[in-house]
């Protein structure tokens, strides 16, 4: 069972106290968390090496302004980190961070993972507005109470894995009432429990899996039904998949984002895909009409096929996306029934190839033989 | 030419396949004149990009052919290409596309027979699908 300390203090507060104290004494060199410019407003992820710098850290600040994972893929992309750091990252960031772990995007070592049970990010376009403070205390009430927070993106709305699967440190919010005056550190692995000794609060016998917690699960899980079937395509899928990705700019910026999408050169970026005049001029003489851009569909469907299975669920594309289509959802239905069928579920072990990477003799031996 | 006919494209294997269709061209079987072949090196080498893009683009049927489980010539080619029409097929399905329109089959260097049939059959079924709606549609 895991180490439970319980820290009286409001859980923001508390996390910040802890990681400054890990920082100050020196056990961990850097944290890589979120960090406003000044008291108000916006946030981005930075990794802070001073003390002094900490200040306007904000560890548990509900928004997602990049997938810290793909971000904290930077860092390790050669190696481990020189240094031992923390890093605080959402459970969908921290199985995106292992997604690319696997594909020697990055280094899992000399990092100390600190993971909460995930209420969800607000949406990004609602970052340093006038009614953030508001939206945020909102946030916060629905987290205490276990509700599903309608402000948050549509892919937290239904996520069904908020509890992380293999961080160092999770700390527990979902379903505390008393979030404002004590919350709960667990730490999950020995090389965390060394760490346990610096929090300054009681240990306590816990579990995070509570009543609230699988009552949570329950609610969300209803919800992911309901946005599948709003995304859902009727017997002749071609003009519905159209019909939804109709309004595509073709600007990219949802592979951009995808922390799977980890290609430095990505095949869409190239002129492979893109049609050469004469064959546009052939399907216009065919079709009487064309819309441009085209290839869009040919994009979606090609991009699912490279990193649908390994989708985490984050949520950037649809943020991203600057004509709303709800490219998240899709992707993460479409996904949902790919990991099913390769019984694989992204982001739990460094050591499970991506499917893609690997195959079985005795697998799917009806294919081909008929 | 016979507007009945489907336009099939089929991407065939050069070790297995593709000696395969051409014994069954010497042997005078009769193929179907939908299929069109593109000789690929193995059919691990069929990029799922290629199908798609021959789907969108108006195909009416694709056909994945190569050689049956543990006689590639690259030891492990079929298994990925395996692999990845289960991943295509599954995607069509969720998002309600045709799935039918895309088919993979193993054929030896000696099948001919099972060229001849395969091919046949294939085109039959893609015939009474009908024409690809990708044919006619504008928002591609």
């Amino acid at each position: 069972m895991a180490k439970a300390i319980r820290i009286k203090n409001n859980v923001e507060e508390g996390l910040f106290e802890f990681l400054k104290s890990l920082l100050e004494k020196e056990k961990i060199k850097g944290v890589f968390t979120l960090k406003k410019m000044d008291e108000e407003g916006a946030a981005s992820y930075s990794l802070i090496t001073s003390v002094d710098e900490f200040k306007n850290a904000v560890p548990l600040f509900p928004y997602m302004p990049v997938n810290a994972g793909k971000e904290l893929s930077n860092f390790t992309l050669l190696g481990k980190t020189e240094e031992p750091i923390a890093a605080v990252l959402r459970p969908c960031e921290l199985r995106a961070f292992v997604e690319l772990a696997k594909r020697a995007q990055g280094d899992f070592e000399n990092i100390l993972t600190v993971s909460l049970s995930c209420g969800g990010v607000l949406d990004l376009n609602t970052m340093g507005e006038k009614n953030q403070e508001d939206l945020i205390s909102k946030y916060w009430d629905s987290v205490k109470k276990a509700e599903v927070s309608p402000n948050t993106r549509e892919t937290c709305q239904f996520c069904e894995n908020f509890l992380p699967l293999n961080a160092d440190i999770t700390v527990a919010t979902v379903g505390n009432k008393d979030l404002d005056k004590e919350f709960t550190l667990f730490f999950n692995t020995p090389n965390a429990e060394e760490f346990a000794k610096e929090a300054s609060g009681s240990s306590v016998s816990a579990e995070i899996e509570s009543n609230e917690i699988n009552e949570f699960k329950k609610k969300r899980e209803e919800l992911k039904e309901k946005y599948f079937k709003e995304t859902e395509t009727d017997e002749n899928g071609l003009k519905s998949l159209i019909n939804i990705f109709a309004p595509c700019l073709g600007c990219h910026g949802c592979s951009h984002v995808c922390p799977i999408c980890y290609c430095t050169l990505c095949e869409f970026d190239s002129k492979t895909h893109e049609y050469p005049t004469p064959s546009l001029s052939s399907d216009l003489q065919k079709k009487g009409g064309l819309k441009v851009p085209s290839g869009n569909l040919l994009f979606h469907l090609g991009r699912m096929t490279h990193m649908a299975v390994s989708c985490v669920s984050c949520g950037m594309c649809s943020d991203v996306c600057p004509v709303n289509i709800p490219v998240a959802t899709v992707f993460s239905k479409v996904g949902a029934s790919l990991q099913k069928e390769f019984d694989y579920f992204p982001g739990k072990d460094v050591e499970e190839p991506a499917p893609q990477g690997t195959y079985k003799e005795d697998e799917f031996t009806k294919i081909g033989e008929q | 030419m016979n507007n009945n006919m489907p336009n099939i494209i089929g991407f065939l294997c050069n070790w297995c396949s593709y000696t395969g269709a051409d014994l069954a061209g010497t042997s005078r079987m009769k193929i179907p004149p939908s299929l069109k072949t593109i000789r690929v090196m193995c059919s691990g080498r069929i990029d799922p990009l290629f199908v798609l893009k021959s789907f969108l683009k108006g195909a009416d049927g694709v056909m994945m052919m190569g050689c049956h489980p543990g006689d590639c010539h690259y030891q492990k080619g079929n298994y990925n290409a395996r692999r990845r029409y289960v991943m295509m097929n599954k995607i069509f399905e969720t998002l309600g596309l045709e799935k039918d329109r895309i088919g993979l089959w193993w054929v030896s260097a000696s099948e001919a027979n099972r060229f001849a049939k395969v091919t046949n059959e294939y085109t039959e079924k893609v015939k009474k699908l009908g024409s690809n709606p990708t044919k006619k549609e504008i928002f591609l």
